[in-house]
């Protein structure tokens, strides 16, 4: 399906001996690649493996400490975006780039005027842009202010910000993080056809699954090295997987059967407003038996946040029971606050550790007891004895594999993955009978992810129940004993694993289809 | 001509004459806050653009060099601060305030050293002072019942800094929302980082906007001292910085809004004025301070309960520095 590179062709990109320091941090350490014209180019990795780095050093945004960067075989001054964007390289970063409150229309627009006054370039660019939308398939609603569209939308408007400025080369971070699956099918179709016009992609990821359905190669990159570059035809997902990590990755972990004990949460028709007051969560019912892990899979930003924050005590519920092991939390206001659940053996892992999680400015020690304080083993009378919260600290950070094993070390100094070892081994510390968990392994990477999983089964096997909710649905798939998909504050389907399909999982998840 | 009318009518005028500073000085802070800096310091500038424009135009006895000094102080001022916040990424808040204090001690200070006046200014001959212009046809309709006297009272000697005023909210609306400064001036406020990955100078765009405050607030400054006022007086300003500031966010950082915000707060402040000493029915006379506490009163009453959320531009208050 790819052209093959005539001969005497001068590739699309070409990366020549590119290094980038942060501070001490060796970014990117001789990273050569290049990328043939009209094909998609994969480029996978780790957290940190400095994919990112080089691209957004291609594009301008970084400086290269050394090395050089070259477009159809012309050297690029990599000063600015400005020179990328003139040379046809276009970038959908992970974080888009959007201003919220503009719209679609002026979003394109902004740094490609054409003149003083907007007046002229707004009727041109929304003829423009209608040509492209019918064109690629990139229909968004140019008039709204972009904040209010769906994520999918936003990232159209990222690439049609990039054609509109005329990208020959289109480079894009993560793309499918914040896709529906079914969004990712229709992205997918959209690169595809603009490889078919002759356009270059370069697409970062760390998902194998995307890399072996999209590419035409793959560029393997370890910690700020480029390790190999295969053609994806020729390459298996274990083979991209022991390359990333370096060593040998189970990609599935094995799971026992369950073996089911009395119901620990009960939840009838609950009902949860959100910070903007309206309903998030909506008449939800379902339970949790001890030695289960139920998962509650769906898109980002549908209830689910608000439906763990209820059950964890952080959030007021509007409306329905919950109960725990036979207690009627909605009967005890007292008892239904984050601490009363705590002492009643409610262990959370909230989905975003770095704002709820912890205070990634305290050292490893103070995170580890975070709502432990009056635990008399750490405290005395007055004082806490730091001696003692040191020791067990280093205790778990040996069990838990936390890297470095440094109890001083401010959290924000650890890698993702590492923090949210830190966060979960406080919650299993704790032995729980029930652990409520948002997105274990977001921004966490594959080695890492292992062990999270690993501890999250060796709970369920000590007959705890488990509730977990995730948007990565391989994650859902192998750790639940049940899976529940939500959708706009409802639960609009149940399954297992073995019975579930993937492809009506996720059009289940996009509200397209409901419970048979 | 109807009393009641009369006083409507010379309410209306120094509305206007009270807003004309107010305007100035908040709409020099919707360019410095729609780029993301915020601007807590317009006091400081207002006040240094009073003292230099009086300082100026006592000493050349020309209100035009007057203004021109007030102004040139208030960018001189903006420069710092953005170079403080932006280029050294400082807290736009301690930056502001240092200047407020700053220029709240340096100004009679140098009063005191060039003119030995107890830290004012001469007082300004009028020829010193900003000029105001007769509206043509006062003398014509002079005689028209009720319209002749009314357009009398507000036509009559408008000043120059008024009209001013007035082109600059007509021009502000236009080239924030018609030009593509406008445009990156409110991208830069709302998310840096797409202004940076757009290939455009974020610092650059920030600094241009901060030169626009300044001028604004040095001309909010200079009508205190040479076009209203006649000559500079200690702390003369009186928190009229931080009224405009309060009259920006009431508004929303939005140009209708917050003209409408200022002529508001400027319609108390005028109404406070004409009561003082009156003797009102039932409560009898209040006294003075409480009078003069109104427009601060209602400041407070309406930022805390009326404006509703005021969502300011996203990225105001943060220093710009590329992620990683």
């Amino acid at each position: 399906m790819t052209t093959a590179p005539s001969a005497g062709e001068p590739p699309a990109l070409e990366l020549c001996g590119i290094d980038k320091w942060f501070g001490a941090n060796h970014a990117n350490v001789a990273v050569s690649l290049s990328v043939a014209r009209g094909t998609i180019h994969g480029i996978i990795g780790e957290n940190g493996a400095g994919k990112t780095t080089v691209m957004s050093i291609v594009y301008g945004y970084l400086r290269p400490d050394s090395g050089t960067v070259r477009l159809n075989g012309e050297p690029l001054a990599c000063r600015s975006p400005a020179d990328a964007i003139r040379r046809g390289v276009g970038m959908v970063h992970q974080h888009f780039m959007l201003v919220d409150t503009f719209t679609a229309l002026e979003n394109v627009l902004l740094g490609a005027e054409g003149g003083r006054l907007i007046g002229p370039a707004l009727a041109h660019a929304r003829r423009e842009l209608e040509r492209l939308a019918r064109d690629y398939g990139l229909e968004v609603d140019l008039e709204r202010p972009v904040g209010e569209l769906p994520v999918g939308a936003q990232q159209r408007v990222e690439i049609l910000k990039a054609l509109y400025r005329g990208a020959d080369l289109l480079i894009l971070d993560e793309p499918t993080g914040v896709l529906t699956p079914p969004e990712t099918v229709h992205l997918f179709r959209v690169l595809r056809a603009l490889r078919a016009q002759g356009k270059t992609i370069v697409i970062i990821t760390h998902k194998l699954r995307e890399i072996m359905a999209l590419t035409d190669r793959v560029t393997v990159m370890r910690r700020g090295r480029v390790v190999d570059t295969l053609a994806t035809a020729a390459t298996k997902r274990e083979a991209l997987a022991e390359r990333m990590v370096g060593r040998t990755v189970p990609l599935t972990v094995d799971k026992p059967a369950a073996t089911l004990g009395a119901p620990v949460l009960e939840v009838e028709r609950l009902r949860v407003l959100g910070a903007d007051g309206r309903e998030r969560v909506r008449g939800v019912s379902f339970q949790v038996r001890a030695g289960e892990v139920v998962g509650i899979a769906g898109v980002s930003g549908n209830g689910q946040l608000e439906l763990l924050e209820a059950l964890a005590g952080m959030r007021p519920v509007a409306g329905g029971r919950v109960r725990l092991t036979g207690l009627d939390l909605t009967a005890r206001p007292d008892l239904f606050t984050a601490g009363g659940l705590r002492r009643l053996g409610v262990a959370h892992v909230p989905e975003d550790r770095q704002k709820v999680g912890l205070v990634t400015g305290f050292p490893a020690y103070e995170n580890l007891i975070l709502g432990h304080h009056g635990d008399s083993a750490l405290t005395g009378r007055l004082l806490m004895r730091w001696r003692a919260i040191k020791a067990r600290c280093a205790a778990v950070m040996d069990r838990y594999d936390v890297r470095p094993r440094d109890v001083s070390l401010p959290v924000s100094g650890f890698s993702g993955g590492n923090q949210q070892k830190i966060v979960l081994a406080r919650e299993i510390e704790a032995d729980p009978a029930l652990l409520l968990v948002g997105q274990p392994t977001r921004g966490v990477d594959i080695g890492a992810i292992d062990v999270i999983h690993r501890r999250l089964l060796d709970l369920r096997a000590a007959g705890k129940a488990i509730l977990l909710v995730s948007v990565e649905l391989d994650e859902i798939l192998a750790l639940s004993d049940r899976i529940l998909v939500m959708f706009d504050g409802a639960l609009v389907g149940e399954t297992t694993p073995d019975a579930a399909d993937e492809r009506r999982l996720g059009l289940m998840m996009a509200g397209a289809a409901s419970q048979s | 001509m109807d009393d009641a009318l009369t006083t409507v009518l010379l309410l209306l005028d120094s509305t206007i004459r009270v807003a004309t500073p107010l305007v100035l000085a908040a709409f020099a802070g919707l360019y410095s806050e729609r780029a993301g800096v915020v601007d807590i310091g317009l006091e400081g500038k207002m006040l240094a653009g009073a003292f230099f424009a009086a300082a100026t135009a006592s000493a050349m006895g020309n209100p035009w060099l007057g203004l021109a000094a007030g102004v040139a102080a208030g960018v001189a001022l903006a420069l710092l601060h953005g170079f403080a916040c932006i280029t050294h990424n400082g807290n736009q808040v301690v930056s502001g305030m240092a200047l407020n204090i700053l220029v709240a001690g340096l100004a009679p200070t140098l009063a005191f050293a060039w003119f030995s006046q107890g830290g004012q200014t001469p007082l300004l001959p009028g020829s010193a002072r900003l000029p105001s212009i007769v509206f043509p046809g006062v003398d014509a309709m002079a005689g028209v019942p009720v319209i002749g006297p009314a357009y009398a009272i507000l036509f009559d000697e408008v000043n120059v800094l008024v009209l001013l005023a007035g082109a600059v909210v007509t021009v502000t609306g236009f080239v924030l929302y018609r030009t593509r400064f406008g445009l990156r001036l409110r991208a830069v406020g709302e998310n840096p980082a797409a202004v940076d990955t757009a290939g455009l100078p974020v610092a650059r765009l920030r600094y241009q906007a901060l030169v626009v405050t300044g001028v604004l607030s040095g001309m909010a400054g200079a009508y205190l001292s040479i076009a209203h006022g006649a000559g500079f007086v200690r702390d003369m300003t009186a928190g009229k910085g931080y009224l405009a500031l309060a009259a920006l966010i009431f508004g929303k950082w939005r140009v209708g809004p917050t003209l409408l915000a200022c002529l508001l707060f400027a319609f108390t402040d005028a109404v406070q004025i004409r009561l003082q000493g009156v003797a009102l029915p039932v409560v009898g006379v209040i006294p003075v301070q409480a009078i003069q506490a109104l427009p601060y009163a209602l400041t407070v009453l309406l930022l805390a309960g009326f404006v509703g959320r005021a969502v300011p531009p996203k990225a105001s208050g943060q220093p710009y520095v590329k992620e990683r």
